[in-house]
């Protein structure tokens, strides 16, 4: 790799250990990937922030980088294993809130912004056309590249934070137009509407091309919230790193000659092998985190009503200060559902506490059932709040 | 016999090679504090990788991995180095943050199990008695 002296310099300890270890790492992969150089990044998201994953070497990771490792451009971090305020009432242990502390410190003391969320570009860190950026999250990556149109590729914890602190990653695979291309062509049956269907959607399409980057056409419109239902789910259960949407996403593809169809009733099989009979003991909205607009509706829909089960709503602090100010919180908490701001149910540590989940995610089902062991209903917004008033 | 490579992580090692020629997820398929690899089906199941020249195809699995390689230097029970024939960014981004010796392209058919080597990661080589 062709390295500018700035670089070098990096490489070599002048700027300290933090940053020569992260151009060590960025070197690494960009040999390990063919780049020919390093490109600046102005955006950085990084995962790996939950205790449940990171572990204590993990966090003596971090500790290490924080001695003198500080960030160059605007970064932020995924969602960490509990809600940083409100913990003890989610039933989070002691032990394991002192080490997500400490986690979330150390990123504190590199100078990110511990706003503990997988939606970055709904609380300020939002990319914009054309921009390179370095995201950690697989949801994020897929939204960044599709739906802004932000040049990223799926980066890991550590290598995420190696941008962060050089503001540099080399230039391979979804930074080169070449790349970003569409694949397989997806025609669907019929436009679909309302999140748990695009999720259903991004498993249909994940399942079958795998991480592909799919050209959608059929579908005449789509909400904010549909497409970060989509991206979360297409990178779940497929891998891939971007999808274009025909008359919705801003990317110039060729049409890929490879085509597949998808029919409604995919749709309905992929949504009834995700829902299992019977009641659950949970219910959980906000995977990816739930938009300021799906709070408002949940609040609406539980006016005046009591939740009969565990109901989390899991978002961005941020999100959820605007709901404080506009009075949904007042009106979410007096039916008894709880709101699970910073963390979510991929990352809580919440495995042997439920059964059974319904929720309007199928990334959130994945995980659900994977990592939890939980059986999974997917239901529209609507139904998982009658649900959890049953 | 010496093979080359290509440099992932500098430094210098010399054991006992372990090798296998399946994958390796680092994340749920080797325990961190103790360096047994405890993946069901996987053909080292049971042995421990700590101090050998850990030679396989690729690495694979969550991201996680990296931490994994990292916590096993720290407990003692890293690898000495590890040898890929292709190195992917798990074993990449692990062995440079724990600084484990790592090479990769190399023919690692050609190596087995048992044998007595040495890399030095900085020339990208491996070599046996």
């Amino acid at each position: 790799m062709n390295l500018t002296k700035e670089e070098k310099e990096m490489l070599s300890g002048k700027h300290g250990n933090a940053v020569k270890k992260s151009m060590e790492i960025l070197k690494a992969l960009g040999e390990i990937y063919g780049a020919k150089k390093m490109i600046s990044v102005s955006s950085v998201q990084i995962a790996g922030v939950s205790y449940d994953n990171l572990g204590e070497p993990g966090l003596e990771f971090l500790a290490e980088m924080a001695k003198d490792g500080k960030t160059r451009v605007l970064t932020t971090l995924n969602p960490a294993g509990m809600d940083m305020e409100n913990w003890r009432a989610l039933g989070i242990q002691e032990e394991f809130a002192e080490k997500q502390e400490k986690v979330i410190n150390a990123f504190a003391r590199m100078g990110v912004i511990t706003t503990c969320t997988c939606t970055p570009y709904l609380i300020g860190n939002c990319p914009h056309f054309g921009e390179h950026i370095a995201w950690s999250e697989s949801s994020a990556v897929a939204f960044a590249n599709s739906v802004l149109g932000a040049y990223t590729n799926r980066e890991g914890g550590p290598s995420a934070l190696a941008a962060a602190l050089t503001g540099k990653t080399p230039e391979y695979g979804m930074h080169l137009e070449k790349n970003r291309q569409a694949e397989v062509l997806v025609e669907l049956e019929k436009p679909l509407r309302e999140t748990q269907n695009f999720g259903a959607l991004g498993k249909v399409v994940g399942e079958k091309i795998g991480n592909k980057i799919p050209l959608v056409v059929g579908q005449d419109k789509a909400s904010l919230e549909e497409l970060k239902s989509l991206s979360a789910s297409i990178a779940t259960y497929g891998g891939t790193a971007m999808f274009h949407m025909k008359g919705i996403t801003p990317s110039k593809t060729k049409k890929p000659k490879e085509k597949i169809l998808v029919k409604h009733s995919e749709i309905e099989e992929a949504l009834a092998g995700l829902t299992a009979e019977g009641t659950s003991d949970f219910v959980s909205i906000g995977c990816p985190h739930a938009s300021i607009k799906e709070i408002e509706k949940i609040a609406k829909l539980l006016e005046g009503k009591k939740v009969n089960k565990e109901v989390w709503i899991t978002t961005a602090r941020p999100t959820k200060k605007i709901a404080d100010m506009m009075g949904y919180t007042k009106t979410i908490e007096e039916a008894g559902a709880k709101f699970a701001a910073d963390t979510c149910c991929v990352v809580a540590p919440i495995k042997g506490r439920f059964n059974q989940i319904t929720t309007d995610s199928a990334k959130g089902c994945f995980y659900a059932a994977s990592k939890n062991k939980f059986k999974t209903r997917i239901k529209s917004i609507e139904e998982c709040i009658k649900e959890a008033c049953e | 016999m010496k093979l080359k490579g290509r440099t992932i992580c500098s430094g210098k090692a010399e054991g006992e090679i372990l090798k296998t020629t399946q994958g390796i997820s680092f994340y749920g398929g080797v325990n961190g504090d103790t360096g047994i690899v405890e993946q069901e089906g996987h053909e080292l199941k049971g042995k421990s990788i700590a101090g050998k020249i850990l030679v396989f195809p690729e690495g694979k699995g969550s991201t996680v991995g990296s931490y994994i390689l990292y916590r096993l230097k720290k407990n003692g029970k890293a690898p000495a180095a590890i040898v890929n024939a292709k190195c992917e960014t798990i074993v990449a981004v692990g062995c440079i943050i724990a600084e484990i010796p790592c090479i990769d392209s190399i023919e690692i058919g050609k190596l087995e199990t048992g044998m007595h080597a040495k890399v030095d990661a900085e020339k990208a080589a491996i070599e046996t008695e």
